[in-house]
């Protein structure tokens, strides 16, 4: 905005020398690139769907079908927050929450006493999640097991 | 006895004197529930005309109680309103007043209510009240009618509690059935407003137990009550509400209530912390301590005022327990020592890590599951807290050693992440260069179309 | 001929394009000491547009739904490539383009842009500013944290204080009578398609009559320079003053770029209805001011609730406000005083209130 009327009365091209031009169209077409580059590179990435696919924090895959023996347990990952699948010894899956009731810590199948067990202070509860003996206070939360395929998915129980 | 006016204050007038009304006008100072309710006149007639509403319009019970029509209005301690004993599961299941007291309840007429001839029983003396509790609630076949879970073996577990025995002596200062559990007003133990519920367990023995005039006779302390309530056990019943935390009850019994005994301690307080107990069944310190006749867990955290145990209890600060026994020096403060710096040593690993995760997720990286990672590590060290208990370093060290690399995982995956973080600085610097050569590469264009 | 003019001559062929660009090629903008306030415009318009584009991306992973909602939105800044940064730009933009609204506003006030012929540009832009500020409350609950659950909570049942229709506007914006998943979904629908539909609208109407009517100058010189024409200055649109907006957008790009990557937006905690409000719960700062103001106000102002009290003056206030060109003379050479009064006041309102709002507990 330094002098008056540019561009109303005079060509606007043209009136630098040579070597100054190729700078700034250096520049600016180098710029230029190099921040479509910068927007386009982010933006395509992001379209490409990444590969941990979300199924939502409602459902999870806990395992896979002969991962685990008939009367074992493993720990799995529900969101933020531990899970336990368990395959009983009949051969069905059960899965509920792995955080105990009474001062949260990780739950454990027990296969010699064919129930859920929390190493902190002896709190036992069955097959069901139901507190059954100890200090836990509450059952654990449990959840739905559907078998797809190979997939053993893990959901939370829908309310109406 | 529905015409009759009550004037003034205590008098009796107008329901007929029996011959144990003079006993009964005295009040009774280890009546630890008596109930101090003061009438004026007009609330005594406006009482006595509820209550007889009451009983005609409600007819809660269904046998007909005669007794609670004078005496929902006299004063204390003669005084049961309607509304307390409303409250009464003995009221609830249909008994009534003669029921324990005996005499006539279908009779308007006091004198021929309260006679001999009918077994009223009158005021029921203390020492005999186990024993009328316990005409029922000994009964297995009679209870069955009621409630066929109930214990019946009441009566024998208090006769061989201190209370029971010293009653048997002829000390009517101890407590009986209706001091704990109240009368005419007796709740179910499930019932939050019952003095025996788990949660007001503490302040109904208190009411003896904390009185140190009431007490004095006994040569026992009473600062249980007052120990108790800055205890972890009280904070985790009476605020937090977990209701497997122990009371007075828990440990003593309540029924046959007595100190569980030196030697036998350590069973009591493993019925819950069963981890300690094993690991201490087996160390080094049961054999010292039963030799010495010293009572196990009580002599590290006391027995009424547990506080939460902090790793300075290993220290030898003010809260130490080791060193009130061993010698600064010797083998086992050395063991200490190495205890105290192990356990934190992985409390200090578990932070860091903790510290980094968070400076990471606050940046806007993923560590989602390296956080859930250290819920394990923080599980180590609350075992190693445990395994203390069997005075083994090699064992705490175990424990110690799996918690370390768990939070140095955790710490390698907040640090990876870090990394990621500054990718991210790099890139936006090179897209600000990138738009400071636009910017220039305009404002020399702008110039150049200009000039 | 060059590739451009070939292209140029293809579009005339079949849309009579040089005289659809024609007006385009003359509109010039006014030089003055003040002209810098003239960039606050295509700002935000710049910011509206990155507003879209973000959205639109976002919207390809983002799941409305109370069970989800959070989840996809951490899925987002944690899984998806480059989400944190396409997630934060829009939060940042979105506070960026309501202050440069505000700032375009006042701009506007204090220049006196919005007397006559101008008063309906100034309808419109204020309109839209409405709209921007119920995009800002809209979309702030999407990622459905406590914060953002909270702050909805109060200030729909501000809303339901207005008298008569204030409940059933509750009702309408809450989806229920209680914020729940339904005022999620209903939030959502508003968000991505009503208030962009309106919004599309409204700044086409805008940028017409901007473009119809030239851009206004100062009072004091428009009466300058109608008694003296030689003392005019202007500059082209196209390309001078547009080259130079480029550079003002390619700064905000960089400073979004900047604000996105190292103060990345928080997430928060997943909202939980049954969980009390946290203590000190604010709304977002462009609400500051009101929400401050009906926390000073005292319970009961003579018989009348004091926040309706409070409620119904903002109402009135916004009414002037819209209808403010209506009330200014239309000679450039006496304009009124009371209204730059009145600005004045207002602006010093608005930032005081705001910071005060910041700071108090």
């Amino acid at each position: 905005m330094a002098t008056h009327n540019e561009g109303i009365n005079r060509s606007d091209r043209l009136s630098a020398p040579v070597p100054r031009r190729r700078l700034v169209e250096l520049l600016l077409g180098g710029g230029f690139l190099a921040t479509a580059f910068a927007f386009f590179y982010p933006v395509l990435r992001y379209l490409i769907p990444p590969k941990a696919s979300d199924l939502g924090s409602d459902s999870v895959v806990a395992g896979h079908v002969g991962e685990l023996k008939p009367n074992s347990g493993k720990i799995f990952r529900f969101g933020a927050r531990p899970g336990l699948l368990i395959r009983t010894a009949s051969g069905e899956y059960r899965a509920m929450s792995a955080i105990c009731t009474h001062l949260s810590c990780t739950v454990q199948y027990r296969d010699d006493l064919r129930s859920v067990w929390c190493a902190c202070h002896n709190g036992m509860y069955d097959l069901n999640g139901r507190n059954v003996s100890g200090p836990p206070p509450r059952p654990l939360e449990v959840f739905e097991v559907q078998v797809r395929g190979e997939e053993i998915h893990v959901r939370r129980r829908r309310e109406a | 006895m529905s015409g009759q006016r009550h004037r003034g204050r205590a008098r009796l007038r107008p329901c007929r004197k029996g011959p144990q009304d003079d006993g009964a006008l005295a009040s009774e100072v280890s009546r630890p529930h008596s109930m101090h309710v003061r009438f004026s006149i007009h609330e005594m007639v406006l009482r006595s005309c509820l209550a007889v509403l009451l009983l005609c319009t409600l007819g809660y019970s269904q046998t007909k109680n005669s007794c609670l029509d004078c005496h929902s209005a006299l004063p204390d301690p003669l005084g049961v309103s309607q509304e307390t004993f409303s409250h009464d599961i003995h009221a609830q299941q249909g008994l009534t007043c003669a029921s324990c007291h005996g005499g006539d309840p279908t009779n308007d007429d006091a004198d021929k209510a309260m006679s001999r001839k009918a077994g009223w029983k009158g005021k029921i003396d203390r020492a005999q009240i186990p024993q009328l509790c316990g005409s029922c609630h000994s009964d297995a076949a009679f209870m069955r009618q009621y409630n066929p879970s109930l214990r019946t073996d009441q009566l024998s577990q208090y006769k061989t509690s201190v209370h029971g025995k010293r009653l048997a002596a002829g000390d009517s200062k101890v407590a009986v059935c209706t001091d704990c559990h109240s009368v005419h007003d007796l709740r179910a133990p499930s019932d939050p407003a019952s003095t025996v519920n788990p949660v007001n367990v503490a302040n109904t023995c208190a009411h003896c137990h904390a009185d140190a005039g009431y007490m004095s006779a006994y040569k026992i302390p009473t600062n249980q009550f007052s120990e108790y309530s800055k205890s972890v056990h009280h904070d985790a019943l009476a605020v937090r509400g977990d209701l497997s935390a122990p009371t007075c009850t828990t440990c003593h019994g309540n029924h046959g209530a007595a100190p569980p005994g030196v030697d036998k301690v350590q069973n009591v307080c493993s019925n819950c912390h069963t981890f300690q107990a094993q690991m201490y069944e087996k160390s080094s310190h049961k054999k010292a301590f039963d030799a010495a006749s010293l009572p196990g867990c009580v002599v590290c955290h006391g027995n009424h005022g547990i506080s939460h145990p902090t790793d300075a209890k290993l220290g030898v600060g003010p809260d130490t327990v080791c060193m009130r026994c061993h010698t600064p020096g010797d083998a086992c403060d050395q063991a200490r020592a190495g205890l105290l710096s192990s356990l934190s040593q992985l409390d200090k690993a578990i932070k860091n890590a903790d510290q980094v995760l968070a400076v990471a997720e606050s940046s806007g990286m993923e560590v989602s599951e390296a956080r859930l990672g250290q819920d394990q590590a923080r599980d180590s060290l609350t075992k190693a807290r445990v395994t203390i208990h069997s005075f083994r370093t090699d064992l705490v060290n175990q424990d110690i050693q799996a918690g370390l690399k768990v939070a140095d995982k955790n710490l390698q995956a907040g640090q990876q992440a870090m990394v990621e973080r500054n990718h991210r600085r790099l890139g936006l610097a090179v897209s600000l260069i990138a738009i400071g050569l636009v910017l220039i590469g305009l404002r020399l264009y702008i110039k150049q179309i200009e000039s | 001929m060059s590739p451009l003019r070939n292209a140029q001559k293809w579009l005339d062929e079949r849309l009579e394009w040089d005289d659809l660009i024609a007006p385009l090629r003359k509109k010039t903008v006014p030089k003055h000491h003040l002209s810098y306030w003239y960039f606050l415009g295509g700002i935000t318009l710049f910011l509206f547009v990155i507003q879209v584009l973000t959205g639109i991306l976002l919207l390809l992973y983002y799941r409305p739904g109370a069970n989800e909602a959070f989840e996809s939105v951490q899925y987002i800044m944690t899984q998806v490539q480059f989400g944190w940064l396409i997630r934060s730009i829009h939060s940042w933009s979105a506070n960026l383009m309501i202050f440069t609204a505000f700032a375009h506003m006042f701009s506007v006030l204090f220049l006196k842009a919005y007397r006559k012929p101008r008063e309906l540009t100034w309808v419109s832009g204020v309109i839209l500013l409405f709209l921007v500020m119920g995009f800002g409350f809209s979309g702030y609950l999407l990622p459905w944290n406590t914060l953002a659950f909270f702050a909805t909570k109060v200030g729909t049942e501000i809303t339901g204080q207005v008298p008569v229709i204030g409940k059933p506007m509750m009702i309408f914006l809450r989806g229920g009578e209680e914020v729940t998943g339904a005022t999620l979904t209903r939030f959502f629908g508003f968000h991505v398609a009503v208030l962009p539909g309106l919004a599309t609208l409204l700044i086409l109407i805008h940028l017409l009559l901007v473009q119809r009517q030239g851009i206004s100058v100062p009072p004091k010189l428009e009466v300058e320079w109608s008694r003296n024409p030689a003392a005019k200055r202007e500059m082209k649109f196209f390309p001078n003053f547009a080259l130079r907006e480029l550079m003002a957008w390619y700064v905000a790009l960089g400073v979004l770029g900047a604000l996105a990557a190292i103060f990345p937006w928080n997430l928060g905690v997943k909202a939980d209805p049954f969980v009390p409000a946290p203590a000190g719960i604010k709304p977002e700062w462009y609400f500051l001011f009101m929400f401050q103001t009906l926390k000073l106000i005292p319970p009961k102002v003579w018989f009348i609730d004091g926040e309706v009290l409070g409620v119904l003056a903002f109402g009135w206030i916004g009414l002037v406000w819209l209808l403010l060109p209506f009330f200014e003379s239309d000679d450039p050479a006496h304009p009124k005083p009371w209204i730059t009064g009145f600005a004045v006041i207002a602006l010093a309102y608005v930032a005081g209130m705001s910071v005060y709002g910041h700071l108090a507990k």
